[in-house]
């Protein structure tokens, strides 16, 4: 089984995780004034990359924290982790 | 002197298409030679008279999800939107051994979709009704008539997610998927259209909000028309031309056991416990898993998603318990917001967009061929497809078909 290196407790199998998606979506400042193009893509439209991904982890059967990742979706190798909050560190695939 | 090893066996057969050089220029270039790809160039050239017509494929022709599918083939979704399509696949399929003159075994064993819960009972039992009412065959049957369609699921109530009931179509069945691309090659082929292996698009081009050319690992290639077909790869490739979409790719895992007798004589899908199963003519259960929660390009998953698949599968097919599982493996699905596809026109002219089937393409494979065919020769969507737009996400005409499709596409 896979092992995600969680930023609070350690490298834990990856049954113990939930996935959340792409990471450093921010909710619009301004929601009533986003065009309906704006919300859908707030709503719809997230990076689908093949290639490095940032995207949020919680450890659920763990701190049940939220962190970051950043995770190739070629081979699943995970290539940082980081604490929410903290920017996207560099990494290269 | 010896004559050497194999020299009594007979010449190889004639293959069923050509290996050909790319042409420098197409009229319609099809990116993905997958049953999609394969379909629509097929339908290009014997609807539309379109045959100057090339299908580029970056691996080998229908070894993406066209060999990773389940073979599904049904047509009970929800909505008016999705029963058009599918069930205009489905008369297709019951027609294509026909139409191609090729063997697809395509096997109308129908499909029961399993009821686990009081809810599930009422959303099937909806659907039936509104299966009925788009003219398709739907009914909803209880456990006993569960029991007596496929003797072998365990419908006592007696374990975690008893089985309530189930919704039939008794015209759904299984294909022989590689048999389906290998048909719809050869007649596209006949009729003069290209197919290029090992070709990798890695640009698009536009001049003047119009597609120019595709760039390939094999060079450069002019196209009148370009027709996406490439489902895990849609958003790489749409965005080669500056177009985002709303679609996550995600592995898709499914697994056979070894070869058995007959036991299995339908198809039984359960959203539930997350397992859908079949017996294949050549004699292997064929099951299908949920999707991995993340993102994914590598064509594989992981374990515990098997492992859950086959406790689900145990709960309801106790009789499975010493099968043994020959091997697994996993595809890449383009799932969509609303668990419908994208088909039609893009913002790019002369370019077309057809993704988004997420976990459930196979089936859709004659209908979407024939409607993106229509598509791309009058620049204008079939109406079988004119609800899937890509639009329809900012103006928030969704066809939620969550329900109908959810795991078990």
């Amino acid at each position: 089984m896979q092992l995600i290196p969680c930023p609070w407790c350690g490298p834990r199998e990856e049954a113990e995780f939930h996935y959340g998606g792409q990471a450093h979506v921010a909710y619009p400042e301004d929601p009533s004034a986003l065009t309906d193009e704006e919300w859908a893509r707030y709503v719809f439209f997230r990076e689908n990359p093949s290639g490095p991904f940032a995207e949020r982890w919680s450890h659920n059967a763990g701190c049940r924290r939220w962190f970051n990742a950043v995770r190739d979706t070629r081979t699943h190798d995970l290539l940082a982790v980081y604490r929410v909050g903290e920017p996207m560190p560099e990494v290269t695939a | 002197m010896t004559s050497p090893p194999g020299a009594h066996l007979p010449e190889h057969p004639d293959f069923l298409w050509d290996d050909p050089e790319p042409k420098s220029s197409y009229d319609v270039v099809v990116v993905g030679g997958g049953g999609h790809g394969l379909a629509t160039a097929y339908y290009l050239a014997k609807v539309h008279g379109i045959t100057n017509v090339a299908v580029l494929e970056k691996g080998w022709l229908a070894g993406g999800n066209m060999a990773r599918n389940t073979t599904i083939i049904r047509s009970n979704y929800l909505w008016d939107e999705s029963s058009g399509i599918y069930e205009h696949s489905l008369k297709l399929w019951e027609g294509l051994e026909e139409d191609l003159g090729y063997p697809i075994l395509f096997d109308q064993r129908g499909v029961l979709n399993l009821a686990h819960s009081l809810q599930d009972v009422r959303d099937s039992v909806r659907r039936v009704n509104a299966n009925r009412l788009n003219g398709i065959d739907a009914e909803w049957v209880d456990p006993a008539g569960v029991k007596e369609i496929c003797p072998i699921v365990n419908t006592s109530p007696d374990v975690r997610y008893p089985v309530l009931g189930a919704t039939y179509q008794p015209r759904a069945g299984i294909a022989k998927h590689d048999y389906v691309a290998w048909g719809y090659a050869r007649a596209a082929h006949e009729m003069g259209v290209d197919l290029i292996q090992d070709c990798e698009v890695t640009g698009l081009e536009t001049a003047g909000g119009r597609i120019t050319a595709v760039r390939t690992s094999r060079g450069r290639i002019a196209a009148g028309k370009v027709a996406l077909c490439a489902a895990g790869h849609s958003s790489v490739l749409a965005k080669m031309a500056g177009i985002p979409l709303p679609l996550a790719s995600h592995p898709l895992q499914a697994l056979v056991s070894e070869l058995l007798e007959p036991v299995h004589p339908t198809v039984v899908m359960s959203n539930a416990v997350h397992v859908y199963v079949s017996q294949a003519h050549k004699g292997e259960l064929v099951m299908g898993a949920g999707i991995d929660s993340y993102n994914g390009y590598g064509q594989r998953g992981s374990f515990h998603i098997i492992e859950q698949q086959m406790a689900a599968a145990l709960e309801l097919f106790p009789v499975f318990a010493r099968a043994h599982l020959l091997r697994t493996w996993a595809g890449i699905v383009d799932v969509s917001p609303d668990a419908s596809p994208i088909v039609g026109l893009t913002p790019v002219g002369g370019l077309y967009l057809n993704c988004g089937w997420g976990t459930g393409g196979f089936k859709a494979t004659p209908g979407v061929g024939d409607c993106f065919a229509h598509t791309i020769a009058h620049d204008k969507p079939h109406p079988f497809n004119e609800p899937f737009t890509l639009e329809r996400f900012t103006t928030g005409a969704l066809v939620d078909e969550h329900g109908a499709a959810a795991v078990a596409h």
